[in-house]
């Protein structure tokens, strides 16, 4: 509404919109998904708090030194920042309009993300193995949960893209789909942003200590 | 009765056993009863009158703003004669467990009673009652057609519901929580609460708090996306601008609980060391967290309401609000404000002065923007042609009370001053205060005010007026001993009193809880009547207060689609500008209407949640497992239908708009 519309006189005024267009779908979904990222962040915040705060508390157990390989964590960093990588191909390929080029670099993003769990869970098994477990000391409960939650989210992750995947094959590239490749991608952007936030709290500063 | 052991775990039904039915507690089991055959009842009488399809496709799986916002507001009602009952019978032992008496409530039970009390007011009466009233008046305010995502409302109000429901089973299967409603650790945890008690609490307040979070991004990609062309954010009504408040508030902290209360449950279930005593383990770090949603929730809370107490002394006073600037960013301040407090609940704690000043402070600095919005209503009612109708009666009792409350609030701030009152009576009158003079009588004006629009008549005067003095004088009764008590140093949470001379002050607090049962009891029986006199009461104009916002531009109850064409906003109080320039309501040249299809998707995953969280609490895995596989199943399933929205032919508007213009000329309006 212009400034010239409300300086107009009374009768001039129009007090509903005769013609209007509906609002095309999905146009909030964006500004919705993008807020729930930032509460899902809120929840990782409170999880690196607590890390803040308890991290130091061994209990006469093992520390950070005694625990982390960092060339493992950097090889699994590399995998979920190669993926990232991979998934703005996958954009690239849905703004050109291809759909096996999408599925494709989806997969691939999908695979990095696995290879990614999978160490993350192997040096979990060999941290329980030594008997660094979550009940072991308040650092390692942050840790664990810490570390896990970011993981639990790159699982859920990998659900959504194997879904997306079929979903692209039934419709193609329709604008829901569209929508929700890039609510995928902001997604997995989000948990890579975190992941830098782990690896430099957790593990590279652990080191330092 | 004494806790029992924690239970041996059987691989098919968990730790659930006979034993988990309180058949030794008469008054659970005469509640049991009661409540059975009143269900029984209820059931029966909708299959009688085959009500079941209507229900269903209708309610059940409705994605429309107003009938979901209903829904709430009936979950909040249900829920709010729950928590009353506790509170009535906490004041009924209190009132009795002196000079040797033990009352009439075990320790084991009356535990229970004041969590549950705690806890339901908050999430299942006061949550709902808000979320309800905001589902219902902030579509219609902003002149949009519905909320941003309109499945996700229905499956947010289903969550709510699932968490509530767990919530009730508690009662009859098992024990609720013994800890008080925020369930400290180390008491709430594994070694000092080994039965499923705060289990219970955990998974009601996770599966509820999804559906808070997810109705809060909702609202607020509502109000930021769908609003009426021309309505720029200060020329949204104020009711719409604190509940945009309100919401950010709720998406800022609900994580939080829910992080919270799963570190809790990590602790619990897992045996990690985060709030344990030993190994590391911080209590106090739960205490801290709890807190940082804790008092942000109570802005939550009060602040949709203030936006009524603005609307209503507007409408009522017939003047257009005093100071909306300064009201909208006064609420902006106490939003800001209210995440920088959170440690005045336990200033005892020991943080040392410097931590406490600064939260003292922070608390005091509180009480301006709030002083400025008070004034700004005083102001809005001077000169003014005030109607003193039940809106506007609840809003003035409001003013007089909340002000007592806000003030013993700032006395509270002081740090050496509540080294004295902490986790005293006096605490309980405090937060008592502003709760029930700011939020429910803030409902209650809501729900006298907004009532004609959602059901087409008003509310019948005479038992609002007795519903109304009962609940005044009652509140007044029932609390400012309990200010007496506490300063002279009774704790919060006890049984039973060794020093006669408290007793009378109990009971005058007790005859004070019956006079607010009487309140309550005539409001139902306000709703029973105007609902049987409704076509005495009926107002075919959609505007029976003379309002000032769109919510009054449309018929009552407003049609699916709220508004045939969406109105145009010039001025700050839409309603009364177009009234003013006597705006031409168009009666022809409809179109089709593009609105959202009714889903049963979101009953059915909050369903699923509701096993799941009981199997959770029962130590069920099998069924844990079961659930969690059917609740991601059923949500893929849910994103695989493309087809979400229908149109409403041009002719069904005409014909219902229509209708509307001989309604609106038989009234001569």
């Amino acid at each position: 509404m212009s400034t010239k519309t409300l300086a107009a006189a009374d009768e001039e005024l129009r007090f509903y919109d005769l013609d209007e267009h509906a609002h095309p779908e999905g146009h909030s979904t964006m500004l919705g998904f993008w807020i729930y990222l930032m509460s899902d962040c809120l929840i990782f915040a409170i999880l690196f708090a607590c890390y803040a705060v308890l991290g130091g508390n061994y209990a006469a157990g093992p520390a950070p030194k005694d625990l982390f390989e960092l060339p493992l964590v950097a090889l699994n960093t590399a995998m979920l920042l190669i993926s990232s990588i991979t998934f703005g191909f996958a954009v690239l390929q849905m703004q050109q309009g291809k759909v096996r080029g999408t599925q494709i670099w989806l997969a691939v993003t999908a695979l990095f993300g696995a290879a990614f769990l999978a160490i993350e869970l192997y040096e979990f098994r060999h941290l329980i193995h030594i008997g660094a477990t979550p009940q072991r000391s308040a650092f390692l409960s942050a840790f664990f949960t810490l570390v896990g939650t970011h993981g639990l989210h790159v699982t859920f992750g990998i659900v959504w893209l194997i879904t997306l995947m079929v979903q692209l094959n039934k419709h193609g590239l329709i604008a829901a789909n569209k929508r929700r490749v890039m609510c995928l991608s902001m997604f997995w952007h989000f948990l890579d942003v975190v992941w830098i936030g782990v690896f430099t709290i957790v593990y590279l500063m652990g080191m330092l200590q | 009765m004494t806790p029992h052991p924690a239970p041996e775990t059987g691989p098919l039904l968990g730790k659930l056993s006979l034993d988990a039915l309180p058949l030794h507690e008469p008054i659970l089991v005469i509640t049991f009863i009661a409540v059975a055959i009143g269900g029984l009842a209820l059931v029966a009488a909708i299959t009688k009158y085959r009500l079941w399809g209507y229900l269903w496709k209708e309610w059940f799986t409705t994605v429309d703003h107003k009938r979901i916002g209903i829904m709430y507001m009936i979950l909040g009602l249900i829920m709010f004669l729950r928590g009353f009952s506790d509170a009535i019978m906490m004041r009924l032992q209190q009132a009795m467990a002196f000079g040797g008496s033990e009352g009439y409530l075990p320790a084991h039970h009356y535990d229970q009673v004041f969590t549950a009390h705690g806890v339901i007011m908050i999430f299942f009466v006061a949550m709902p009652f808000i979320t309800g009233l905001m589902n219902y008046i902030v579509p219609l305010q902003i002149g949009a057609r519905d909320v941003s995502f309109p499945f996700l409302n229905n499956f947010s109000f289903w969550m709510t519901t699932a968490g509530a429901v767990l919530c009730m089973i508690s009662l009859f299967v098992g024990e609720f929580a013994q800890t008080g409603w925020l369930a400290y650790p180390p008491l709430s945890g594994i070694a000092y609460s080994p039965n499923v008690g705060v289990d219970y609490y955990i998974w009601s307040l996770q599966i509820a708090g999804v559906g808070t979070t997810l109705s809060g991004i909702n609202l607020i990609v509502t109000m930021l996306k769908l609003r009426a062309p021309g309505m720029r954010l200060m020329k949204m009504p104020v009711f719409t601008w604190t509940s945009l408040c309100a919401n950010i508030l709720i998406v800022a902290t609900f994580p939080v609980l829910t992080a919270t209360l799963a570190l809790l449950t990590l602790d619990r279930y897992a045996g990690t060391n985060f709030f344990t005593n030993d190994f590391g383990g911080s209590p106090m770090m739960y205490v801290n967290l709890i807190w940082i949603w804790g008092h942000p929730e109570v802005y939550i809370l009060i602040l949709p309401l203030f936006g009524v107490f603005s609307e209503v002394t507007s409408t009522f006073s017939g003047k257009r609000l005093f100071g909306y600037t300064s009201m909208v960013y006064a609420t902006i301040c106490i939003t800001i404000l209210s995440y920088l407090v959170w440690l005045h609940h336990f200033f005892t704690m020991g943080s040392g002065a410097s931590v406490n000043s600064f939260f003292g402070i922070t608390t005091m600095v509180i009480s301006i923007p709030t002083g400025a919005k008070l004034f700004n209503w005083l102001f809005t009612m001077y000169r003014g042609r005030i109607r003193f109708e039940l809106p506007m009666m609840w809003t003035v009792a409001f003013m007089l009370t909340f002000v007592v409350g806000g003030m013993t609030g700032v006395l509270l701030a002081v740090p050496p001053a509540d080294f004295v009152l902490h986790n005293s009576l006096f605490l309980v009158a405090h937060f008592h205060n502003v709760i029930i003079g700011g939020v429910l009588f803030g409902l209650f004006a809501a729900i006298n005010y907004w009532w004609p629009k959602a059901f087409g008549f008003k509310l019948d005067v005479f038992w609002g007026k007795i519903s109304f003095w009962c609940w005044v004088v009652g509140f007044w009764l029932a609390f400012m001993p309990l200010y007496i008590l506490g300063l002279m140093g009774v704790t919060r949470r006890m049984r039973v009193f060794d020093d006669p001379s408290l007793q009378i002050w109990f009971v005058v607090a007790g005859i004070g809880a019956a006079v607010i049962a009487v309140g309550i009891a005539a409001m139902l029986v306000q709703f029973a009547v105007s609902i049987w006199r409704r076509d005495q009461l009926r107002d075919e104009t959609g505007d029976p207060w003379d309002g000032r916002t769109l919510e009054w531009a449309t018929s009552s109850p407003p049609p699916d689609y709220n508004f045939a064409f969406t109105p145009v906003i010039h001025d700050l109080d839409a309603w009364h500008d177009m009234k003013r320039r006597g705006h031409g309501r168009p009666v022809t040249g409809f179109r089709d209407i593009h609105m959202p299809s009714n889903t049963g998707a979101g009953i059915i995953l909050a369903g699923i949640s509701l096993v799941m969280g009981f199997a959770l609490v029962w130590h069920i895995w099998w069924l844990v497992a079961a659930s969690f596989i059917a609740l991601i199943g059923a949500a893929i399933v849910h994103t695989f239908n493309y087809k979400r929205d229908f149109d409403i032919p041009a002719a069904t508007v005409a014909a219902v708009e229509d209708a509307r213009t001989r309604q609106l000329a038989a009234t001569g309006a």
